[in-house]
């Protein structure tokens, strides 16, 4: 059968990743089928290219840094548990899971892990710390030729000094957490489904 | 060996009167109604009957996903996530408001939290976006007894795989060989015809038996494709001296318009089958066919449509501005150059059902002989044609504001998702100054809130 669907998720994996990432079995393979649209290589696994030949990202200022979170360290390819991993971040974090047992590990999209997901677009070399270096090439993605060095320059040293509490030059995940402490994280950074 | 003999007679025989009345069925049934372009209505017998069936066996379907407890995967043909049209400065202020320190609005050049607003719409274009779905096949809610558009295969009980297999002989042991006869058919006489009246003198009766050839040809062609086409407004449809665009999804669409009016054809010349066909049909009528070098000198291009047009005895040109298929659920942007020439444009809108076969061409899937294969070898192509009121270029209306316009006509008429994108995106890369356009509206949130600044 050669439709699309000819390799399709076996029962025990779309339970395992609910398990992982909370999503319910529609929506997983309701995924999973824009997961096969991407796969242009029909390999079972996305490479960077797949995720830009997407226009709406293609033309993201940050579109290569959203990529590159798919990616763990050194690798090149993405298979489809690593993928709903990631997009398990922008789950909306709905209430009756507030209260479930605290003995689970912290689902991915509790609200400390939607501000590592933002954290980890800014810290470009992975060291868990965002230098002013860092920070200087992010808003130049962001703002693209329009403005200034030094007026970036001066823009990130501001931000710099009114997060960094401990005296080192550079951000890190708690004075992160601490600066963004009353935004709307959960709302910000979740997406809705509509089934 | 002589006893062979009279047993091979009777092979003979039998196969010389099964043809004889094969080929007389087909004449009389397919080809006399096609010259005459009268129909006895055999193929709208024929959807209503698929119909029935296609209903059945999606019941029998949801029946056994049912019975094994098992949620059915049903086809997205909307959106899968909620997306807010909200602008890019609405949001990131709406972001930094919700977590200020401070008592006055929007003050800060920068947050941290801005980024939010990039992250969130960069994965909700992963999970679904506007426009990468526009170039593979649309997705059936209802299985139409192809193994092509079956996601739930596990569920069919015997009953349906009897049928399935039915199906199955029908379309390639009946349908198939019929249609392709026919096809041969069609094209072979275009073909031979159109060269004899090339032969006439250009003039009345040239024109005429020219027309009366070609819709002939391409009535027979409809036939072979079991095309069933019905015609709206036909009080709009394109004259002399007019260009009639029309969204473009396959190139059964040239079949589909040419079959019910006449008109000159636009191209690149290829070789092969398709060269000799081009080079046959441009010396009955005049057709407009480009060399492949000529294809990129747009002054050309233009002069020659203008001067087809401005002869008004010449037919109506036929051209699909999007310059390559999309597969029938959105129209995307019109290239402008039809719309500089400063003709009356006539406005087509074609929209397929894809419940009898999909005939959208996935040009980077399948190439153009498999193409025809599936759509011979599928049940049916039914799709609707609506003929919009003619349309011109406005006082202080540019050709892309034209083009756009006489795009969300057709896409409103079509029941399409009118989209701004490219179809080039099919295969191309899209254009930096998309990116850049968003980057100067976010540099702008930034060193604008500077000067209010310094102002206060």
């Amino acid at each position: 059968m050669g439709s699309r669907a000819s390799t399709l998720l076996r029962e025990e994996e779309i339970e395992e990743i609910k398990k992982e990432t909370g999503f319910s079995h529609s929506q997983i393979t309701r995924l999973y089928s824009r997961f096969t649209s991407l796969d242009k290589g029909e390999n079972g696994t996305l490479s960077r290219e797949d995720f830009q030949r997407i226009p709406e990202l293609a033309i993201n200022p940050l579109g290569d840094r959203i990529i590159n979170a798919f990616f763990p360290e050194g690798e090149d390819q993405v298979n489809f548990r690593g993928f709903m991993r990631t997009l398990a971040h922008f789950r909306p974090i709905e209430d009756n899971e507030k209260n479930k047992n605290a003995t689970t590990s912290e689902p991915l999209n509790s609200r400390t892990n939607k501000l590592l997901f933002a954290f980890r677009l800014y810290d470009l070399d992975r060291d868990d710390k965002i230098s002013r270096d860092e920070l200087l090439q992010v808003l130049r993605m962001m703002v693209g030729v329009n403005i200034s060095d030094e007026q970036l320059g001066s823009i990130a040293d501001r931000t710099i000094q009114e997060a960094d509490t401990n005296g080192d030059n550079s951000i890190s995940f708690n004075e992160f957490i601490k600066v963004l402490e009353k935004v709307d994280v959960e709302q910000k950074m979740s997406i809705r489904f509509l089934h | 060996d002589s006893h062979l003999f009279p047993f091979d007679n009777l092979v003979c025989i039998l196969l010389g009167i099964s043809f004889t009345v094969w080929f007389t069925l087909l004449l009389v049934f397919i080809i006399v109604p096609a010259i005459f372009g009268v129909s006895f209505g055999i193929r709208r017998l024929y959807m209503k009957t698929l119909l029935k069936i296609f209903e059945w066996a999606t019941l029998r379907i949801e029946r056994g996903a049912k019975e094994k407890n098992h949620p059915l995967y049903k086809p997205y043909s909307n959106a899968i996530i909620a997306r807010e049209p909200t602008s890019l400065e609405q949001e990131i202020k709406e972001i930094r408001r919700s977590g200020s320190n401070r008592d006055f609005d929007s003050a800060s050049e920068f947050e941290m939290s801005d980024i939010f607003y990039f992250a969130r719409r960069g994965v909700e274009s992963i999970m679904d976006d506007e426009v990468t779905k526009r170039f593979s096949a649309e997705e059936l809610e209802s299985w139409n007894l192809l193994t092509r558009s079956n996601y739930n295969f596990h569920y069919i009980s015997l009953r349906l795989t009897v049928l399935w297999g039915l199906g199955l002989l029908i379309r390639y042991g009946f349908l198939l060989p019929l249609r392709v006869t026919l096809a041969f058919t069609g094209v072979g006489l275009l073909v031979f015809l159109t060269s004899v009246i090339g032969l006439l003198p250009n003039g009345r009766m040239k024109n005429f038996l020219s027309e009366k050839v070609h819709l002939m040809c391409y009535r027979i062609c409809v036939r072979a494709l079991t095309a069933i086409i019905t015609y709206h407004d036909s009080e709009n449809k394109p004259k002399n001296g007019g260009i009639c665009v029309a969204n473009h999804t396959s190139p059964i669409d040239v079949i589909i318009l040419a079959s019910d009016g006449c008109y000159a054809m636009v191209g690149q010349i290829h070789g092969g089958l398709m060269g000799v066909i081009q080079r046959s049909m441009v010396k009955a009528c005049p057709h407009i066919w480009f060399e492949r070098s000529e294809v990129k000198d747009r002054h050309l291009v233009a002069k020659r449509l203008s001067d087809h047009v401005e002869d008004k005895s010449k037919l109506p040109i036929l051209i699909f501005p999007e310059g390559t298929c999309i597969n029938n659920t959105s129209v995307m942007m019109f290239k402008k150059g039809s719309f500089e020439i400063g003709a009356t444009v006539y406005p087509v809108a074609i929209k397929y059902d894809p419940r009898f076969g999909d005939a959208f061409w996935n040009s980077s899937k399948f190439g153009m002989v498999n193409y025809l294969l599936r759509m011979m070898s599928s049940w049916a192509i039914v799709c609707s044609v609506w003929y919009l009121p003619p349309m011109s270029r406005e006082e202080g209306e540019d050709a892309v504001q034209f083009a756009n316009r006489v795009k969300a006509a057709i896409a409103r008429q079509g029941g399409l998702v009118d989209l701004l994108w490219d179809g080039g995106l099919k295969r191309g890369k899209v254009k930096d100054t998309f990116k850049e356009e968003q980057q100067k509206l976010y540099s702008k949130m930034l060193v604008g809130t500077q000067e209010d600044r310094s102002r206060s």
